[in-house]
């Protein structure tokens, strides 16, 4: 059937996203009662003794972090040693995967992994996933929507195994000293909480108690030390620095422009930006002009990027609330500086609770890997319908922003990114107001007072429907792209209605 | 009067740079069909250069070819390519003589004549590069009614010096000023050239600045991250639209009462000053600057 934003989800799959956020019933599930007897050690020998002590079973779910983004070896290691151990027909459940987690593939034709739920999927898994390699559908969720599933017990996590970059031999943990320090913990602090068995594998194993703890021992089943849990230099993957492409830098200057005329650019404003090089820039541009007229904001939310940490030390944003760090320069800042406070997933995002952080936000920057005409972003599946990428924050961060703005080069190589229909809808137009190109700015009608301030300051508006023309009157209409009959996909709205899904491709 | 505050360069073999161009708001775009397109790159990158200015909406940018120099076996061709094509400019490099300018003419005024294409309609506008070339600046500005501006090609000109280019341009001094006397001379745009550190804003601003001092109405960009800082220098201070608007008020006030003599604060206003501010206001009229921006 088709749901509120005629997408054609077929039977089964869960319930339609219904065009605005369901309303929660019920009751949060409590975590597992436990306890451990004084002097008991928790520091176990080896991983493969751990699990084995975790009691993990066939059929069972276990989840990782994505805190340490292409520089993992957590998540490698534990599957690596669950199939030594001979278990079978486990349900992967990560706050995301990255290209990194290629060996996910062999575990999964080895029936290792059977199903996977998690926000993103990139490279050769995320290929492979898309040809339809595993049996069930991937169950895409946003940051938001995963603490809410984990909350509501829709996603149960038997046993949590946490990289921890600093935790002491009774189990406190924090991310911020260590070689594989990343900051912030915010979406392992969600496992802890509500995991059967919480296992913390870490390569600085430090004597109690360690101070920050991030999460706290009375979480933590057991300790396991082992040489390395993740590459440095891949942690801090895509490097947040200023962009010098000169078209990231006018998007960032017409996205700034947005802002300053929204109406919402005045003191004690909020702001959550993204990593990538036009906002970075936005952060720049914004920063002037906030200079210039003695504007401060009164937070900053989101993954954090030395950029805002600037920000911060210069007194132009008050507060940071931090899910995860983005750069070596943010893990300094959490680590030192109180302003800079670690939050956990669902804090930031999760729709129902009473009152995540980004329903505070004033604007957030998001970007697309497709927008149609309808407003609808794709983060998720590229041109080719293969996935690619990560729902992540995006529809969280849309949802509660008062001004909600994507950032997006018009092209991308040869291909149009403004089309009729995004291959994979994961922000619904309804949340988005506005679309920043290098070749001009399309307001969402439904927001009548943006379009009449952006007008007024004289920016280049043009309908959507004009974007999409401007850039197809350069690359063409591409083919469209063959779909199979499977689902690989089914990617839940944050409230955990389904709001698409995404099917196989065919070669 | 046009603005040309700002000559963008685009390599005439890159079609993602050329696809691109007219959207950092330089008022002139050159697509270059010299220096930087290989020699076996050069009959392709005509091809590319003439399908975009065909097929490309440019917006409001003056388009401008930069073909190769008459020393040259391409610059004929280069021409037959662009002419037809929709070109507004013809940008001849290292140009030495008035008889350059004089055959460029022709050769310009046979293509439009083949193509149909208005006589005359097709500009010109030359990069001076070398001590010889200088010294006939002004031959070589009032060569042809086509010629719309001089440039100096700072790299070459001081090669052929034989000295190097520095980041404070002494040796160029004397080069610019005699290249903006010309230009006035022959009532055409001076333009400076291009600032080559991309990275160093502040060097780009202090050069623009002084070229501004001089008297050049615009300068060459290889990077459009460039635009903004030339931009600004070139826009009229807010004091000097300020000055310029009382000038005009106290002109439109003395023709009222039917004076000859102009006075602002109980001073004579005399004829250079009326024109300086003639052009204070013809450049925030060309600038687009609303009222209120003048005003504030």
């Amino acid at each position: 059937m088709l749901n509120a934003i005629n997408r054609e989800i077929p039977e089964g799959f869960g319930v339609p996203y219904s065009g605005d956020m369901i309303e929660p019933g019920g009751r949060a599930v409590g975590h597992l009662v436990k306890s451990v007897r004084p002097h008991e050690d928790k520091v176990l020998k080896s991983l493969k003794d751990a699990i084995i002590a975790s009691g993990l079973k066939d059929g069972m779910t276990i989840s990782f972090h994505h805190h340490f983004r292409e520089g993992d070896y957590i998540l490698n290691m534990v599957l690596e040693a669950i199939d030594e151990l001979g278990i079978k027909n486990l349900k992967l459940a990560p706050s995301s995967l990255n290209s990194c987690h290629e060996p996910v593939v062999d575990y999964i034709k080895k029936g290792v992994i059977t199903s996977i739920e998690t926000s993103g999927l990139r490279g050769r898994l995320a290929v492979e996933i898309s040809k339809g390699i595993l049996g069930k559908p991937v169950i895409i969720r946003s940051h938001g929507g995963r603490p809410r599933a984990i909350e509501s017990d829709e996603l149960h996590i038997d046993v949590a195994f946490i990289g921890a970059p600093c935790a002491d031999k009774y189990g406190n943990l924090n991310g911020v000293y260590g070689s594989s320090a990343c900051g912030a913990l915010g979406y392992a602090m969600v496992d802890a909480r509500y995991a059967d068995c919480v296992i913390a594998i870490t390569d600085n194993l430090m004597d109690y108690p360690i101070e920050p703890i991030s999460i706290p021992s009375t979480l933590i089943d057991y300790v396991v030390c082992v040489d390395s849990i993740g590459n440095p230099e891949g942690i801090m993957s895509g490097a947040t620095r200023f962009t010098r492409s000169p078209k990231e830098l006018l998007i960032a200057e017409y996205a700034s422009k947005v802002i300053i005329n929204s109406g919402l650019f005045k003191d004690g404003f909020s702001l959550q930006m993204g990593s990538g090089g036009a906002s970075l820039a936005v952060a720049r541009y914004l920063s002037k002009v906030m200079r210039e007229k003695n504007i401060k904001a009164s937070y900053g939310l989101g993954g954090i990027t030395g950029p805002f940490v600037d920000m911060l030390e210069e007194g132009l944003v008050e507060k940071l609330l931090d899910v995860q760090c983005f750069d070596l320069k943010a893990v300094e800042s959490i680590r030192d500086d109180k302003r800079h406070m670690e939050i956990d997933a669902s804090y930031y995002a999760n729709p129902f609770n009473k009152g995540c952080a980004v329903n505070n936000l004033d604007v957030v920057i998001l970007s697309a890997l497709e927008v149609d005409t309808d407003f609808n972003v794709n983060v998720m599946t590229g041109s080719d319908g293969i996935i690619m990428g990560a729902s992540g924050g995006h529809s969280d961060a849309a949802y509660g922003a008062k001004l909600t703005i994507i950032t997006t080069p018009l092209i991308r190589g040869r291909l149009p990114i403004v089309v009729d229909k995004v291959q994979t809808v994961i922000t619904p137009g309804s949340s988005i107001d506005v679309v920043v190109t290098e070749r001009g700015i399309a307001v969402n009608p439904k927001n009548k007072e943006l379009m009449d301030r952006l007008k007024e300051a004289r920016l280049p508006l043009y309908s959507i429907e004009e974007l999409k023309h401007m850039a197809e009157k350069m690359t063409g209409r591409p083919d469209e792209v063959m779909f199979g009959d499977k689902v690989v996909g089914v990617v839940q709205y944050r409230d955990g209605s389904i709001i698409d899904v995404i099917r196989n491709v065919v070669d | 009067m046009r603005l040309r505050r700002t000559l963008l360069y685009v390599p005439g073999n890159s079609p993602s740079m050329i696809q691109d161009c007219m959207i950092y708001g330089a008022d002139t775009v050159l697509l270059d069909l010299e220096d930087s397109v290989a020699i076996y790159e050069k009959d392709a990158a005509r091809y590319l250069v003439r399908y975009a200015l065909q097929s490309l909406d440019f917006r409001d940018t003056e388009l401008a070819v930069r073909i190769n120099s008459m020393d040259t076996p391409f610059w004929y061709d280069d021409l037959k390519m662009v002419v037809p094509a929709g070109v507004d400019i013809i940008r001849l490099p290292k140009a030495e003589t008035s008889e350059d300018i004089k055959r460029l003419d022709e050769a310009i005024s046979e293509i439009e004549k083949n193509n149909a294409i208005e006589c005359g309609k097709v500009r010109i506008m030359v990069s001076i590069e070398s001590a010889k070339g200088l010294i006939n600046a002004y031959d070589i500005a009032t060569a042809s009614p086509r010629m719309v501006a001089i440039a100096i090609g700072g790299e070459d000109f001081t090669a052929d010096l034989r000295v190097k280019k520095t980041r404070e341009g002494r040796e160029l001094f004397v080069a610019r000023s005699e290249l903006v006397i010309a230009a006035r001379a022959a009532g055409i745009d001076a333009i400076d050239s291009v600032f080559s550190d991309v990275n160093d804003e502040e060097g780009l601003k202090k050069e623009t600045e002084m070229a501004k001092e001089l008297g050049f109405d615009g300068k060459s960009v290889i990077n459009p991250r460039q635009i903004p800082v030339i931009h600004e220098v070139f826009t009229p201070t807010k004091e000097e639209i300020d000055e310029a608007i009382r000038i005009n008020n106290a002109i439109k006030e003395a023709e009222a009462k039917g004076s000859g003599v102009i006075s602002l604060d109980g001073k004579m206003v005399d004829r250079p000053i009326v024109k300086r501010a003639e052009r204070v206001l013809k450049l925030v009229e060309l600038l687009g600057l609303n009222e209120e921006e003048r005003i504030c």
